[in-house]
């Protein structure tokens, strides 16, 4: 697929770390940033962390909830329809979020570029901690071997996205039995588990910024 | 009379299923409001109205199918 970027210029960019949110609060603040993108055409990221919560994108199965929601909900798991492409998902400490609130106009108006961008980001993200990973054809995110180490839903309003990706840093893979990813029988990674270190997530957010400045050619506000 | 069409999302996209209505057929509609929402592989994707007017008829119901370019509903 071809990645260039039709605007030479770097796009000023501003990155918030939001630490660990639940997810309600951090999808209000994607939208407060979407609608400013949409009428001043501006480039934010979100990173943070979310408090145990299950979501359905749009179209989602809900018999991919494997445990009865009565169950989940007296774990203190919130289970919350969104609205984002994909199936169902699992959030929870230990997993980084990225909300990239681009207006697509500068990285070429095309949804599938977009996602394969966000592809690449953890990919290189990956790489530069040793793990070897890439695409699955046919199923979108982030893979090593067959197992899935990240997870990718977007949503798109005025050209702008909002929602995005979620990469396990050192998520407790236990928890996803409680749900069946995206829809598929498939087992979960993280990068603790392919490294057998102890990951910090401080150092991936870093390489995390990084890797998206590369990707799409991003100027870094903090 | 305007139709809402899909329009084109990415090279390799040949088609969407419409998810969500956000109005009914004999509604007015806002000049840049979003009228349907569509999901097509892990991207949902609102469709807006490039003109205000009445929503005269839903051509493709939510859970259907519609190829880029086709038709989703007639504003007038």
């Amino acid at each position: 697929m071809n990645s260039a970027i039709p605007n030479c210029r770097a796009i000023l960019c501003k990155v918030t770390d939001l630490g660990v949110v639940r997810y309600h609060e951090a999808y209000q603040i994607q939208k407060k940033a979407l609608t400013k993108a949409t009428t001043k055409a501006s480039c934010e990221l979100f990173l943070c962390e979310h408090f145990s919560v299950v979501t359905l994108g749009r179209l989602a199965d809900e018999k991919n909830i494997l445990v009865d929601p009565k169950e989940i909900a007296e774990k203190g798991i919130e289970i919350l329809k969104i609205d984002r492409g994909g199936d169902v998902t699992f959030h929870a400490p230990g997993q980084l979020v990225a909300y990239p609130i681009f207006p697509l106009d500068n990285f070429g108006k095309d949804l599938k570029l977009f996602i394969f961008k966000l592809e690449q980001v953890i990919i290189d993200l990956l790489g530069y901690f040793g793990i070897l990973s890439s695409r699955l054809k046919g199923h979108t995110g982030v893979w090593v071997g067959h197992k899935k180490i990240a997870s990718i839903g977007v949503g798109v309003q005025k050209w702008v996205s909002f929602h995005g990706l979620a990469l396990n840093v050192s998520t407790r893979l236990e928890d996803f039995s409680i749900i069946k990813p995206c829809g598929l029988d498939v087992e979960m990674t993280s990068m603790n588990n392919e490294t057998e270190t102890q990951v910090e997530m401080q150092d991936v957010k870093k390489q995390l910024i990084l890797s998206f400045k590369n990707v799409f050619n991003l100027e870094i506000l903090s | 009379m305007i139709k809402i069409n899909v329009p084109f999302l990415g090279e390799g996209i040949e088609d969407v299923t419409v998810s969500t209505w956000y109005f009914k057929e004999g509604d007015s509609v806002s000049s840049g409001q979003d009228v349907v929402e569509v999901v097509a592989d892990k991207a949902i994707f609102n469709i807006e109205s490039e003109k205000m007017g009445i929503l005269k008829k839903i051509v493709v119901p939510e859970g259907k199918a519609a190829k880029i370019g086709e038709t989703l509903a007639v504003i007038e």
